[in-house]
């Protein structure tokens, strides 16, 4: 299972352009991407930066003002039967009927989906001890939040889509909830789009990433050629910007050095070369940070040069 | 069956730590040539970590021949524990012992040997790339 591409095969997720306005603001602009099937994608951006609405129109809900969405081929906001059969969607609140019963539930879930798995829905409960005839009101958090994701993978959806699905439970219901996520994408071909705030869990789960700010897409790629793509460097403070070799993406200053985070390409000499520069490898973590950190115009400004080809070569010269 | 551990705050990838954890329990002799490795559904399902992590860190260690996959039947241990690695790792250990001794009496503490440490190693990778 690579995912440096597609592979040839259809992605499971590919946006063209896409864009979405309120009004006259745009909650999303210019995003283009391709998702491989099987990836673990972790959708990462501060509040208002269109996680929201970009997640609102993979599932269907939402029509774009620009550009296509289209899930394994298909155009997302379609809005038939077979289009809402392809995602599979576990809201942050859960939302579940609460004077249903679990088993209420699933029926409802059956007589909605043409693909429903009712076995698979009722292991899932019953390994995790939640009995059928409990109602939803009567569940904790977390039992609720694994009956909604029971649902989301009884549909048999080939994409699942995850909008903070742990932000309201306690450790452990997040352990469990994860767990089975996790087991579910190593048992079959499930590509996962999660949304999450918590950037120090994402190399944990995800092998993909997408970072939004202001409406754009900042950041997209496999995790593993991400990292290998930026450096952090430590560099005398009077180094200018220009020497660096490739884009700053954050530059901290101190009286003597200063540590930037570079983005780099295959083709730029590494930066070793130098003597008292110092290079380190970049956690996720750390890359993640960096980039939702960066102010607006720098972020626009090299968005353009970089456009939706993120491993694409740099183009920065390198002057010396 | 062997379980893996995963701890969070390391910094250390995961894929790594679940080679180091083969690696070293070959060298204690928790792991043995034959012995099955879980499956890759039930270490991401265990640990809750991404299926790929878990397949990249096995293919790693069938590069380094310590296991092997069966087709149909899961990865398994295929090196005895390594008396080679092991002797060179007691060598080694008692170098170290010595030169964290005289680290000690220089005056460094935890930090600035792991600093020092950190800063030589990047230089003997640049003198292999060069």
């Amino acid at each position: 299972m690579t995912h440096d591409d597609t592979g040839g095969s259809v992605p499971a997720l590919r946006t063209t352009g896409l864009g979405k306005r309120y009004g006259r603001l745009w909650g999303l602009r210019d995003c283009s991407l391709s998702i491989p099937p099987g990836a673990i994608v972790g959708l990462v951006g501060s509040n208002g930066a269109g996680k929201t609405t970009l997640l609102e129109m993979i599932i269907g809900l939402r029509t774009p003002t620009d550009g296509q969405i289209e899930v394994l081929g298909h155009t997302a906001h379609a809005n038939t039967a077979e289009s809402l059969a392809r995602v599979g969607y576990v809201a942050q609140d859960h939302p579940l009927y609460p004077d249903f019963s679990v088993a209420d539930m699933f029926h409802l879930g059956q007589a909605m989906n043409p693909n429903w798995d009712m076995a698979l829905a009722r292991s899932r409960v019953e390994a995790l001890d939640i009995v059928l005839e409990r109602k939803i009101k009567t569940l904790s958090g977390g039992q609720r939040a694994q009956v909604s994701l029971a649902m989301a993978l009884a549909k048999r959806a080939p994409l699942l889509v995850l909008d903070e699905p742990v932000a309201s439970l306690d450790p452990v219901a997040r352990l469990e909830f994860m767990r089975e996520v996790m087991a579910q994408v190593a048992g079959g071909d499930l590509t996962v789009i999660i949304a999450s705030h918590v950037v120090s869990e994402l190399e944990r789960f995800c092998d993909w990433l997408v970072v939004l700010t202001h409406g754009h897409v900042q950041l997209v790629g496999p995790v593993d050629g991400l990292l290998e793509e930026h450096q952090m460097l430590t560099v005398p403070r009077a180094t200018p910007d220009a020497d660096l070799p490739g884009i700053i993406i954050h530059r901290d200053d101190s009286d003597r050095h200063s540590s930037v985070l570079l983005r780099t390409s295959p083709a730029t000499p590494a930066a070793q070369a130098h003597q008292g520069w110092h290079t380190e490898t970049v956690s996720v973590e750390e890359l993640v940070m960096a980039y939702l950190l960066r102010p607006i115009k720098a972020a626009n400004s090299s968005n353009s040069a970089r456009g939706a080809q993120p491993s694409g070569p740099i183009t920065k010269v390198m002057s010396r | 069956m062997f379980r893996f551990r995963l701890d969070g705050s390391s910094g250390v990838p995961p894929y790594l730590q679940i080679v180091h954890q083969v690696r070293q329990s070959l060298l204690l002799g928790y792991l043995q040539e034959g012995d099955r490795l879980p499956t890759v559904k039930d270490v991401a399902g265990d640990l809750a970590i991404n299926p790929n992590t878990v397949v990249k860190a096995y293919r790693q260690l069938e590069h380094e021949g310590l296991a092997g996959g069966r087709p149909g039947q899961g990865t398994f241990i295929t090196a005895a524990s390594v008396p080679a690695l092991r002797g060179a790792q007691g060598a080694l250990r008692e170098s170290l012992e010595q030169w964290l001794r005289e680290a000690d009496a220089a005056g460094l503490n935890d930090e600035a040997v792991t600093a020092l440490i950190a800063v030589v190693r990047q230089d003997v990778k640049k003198e292999k790339v060069s």
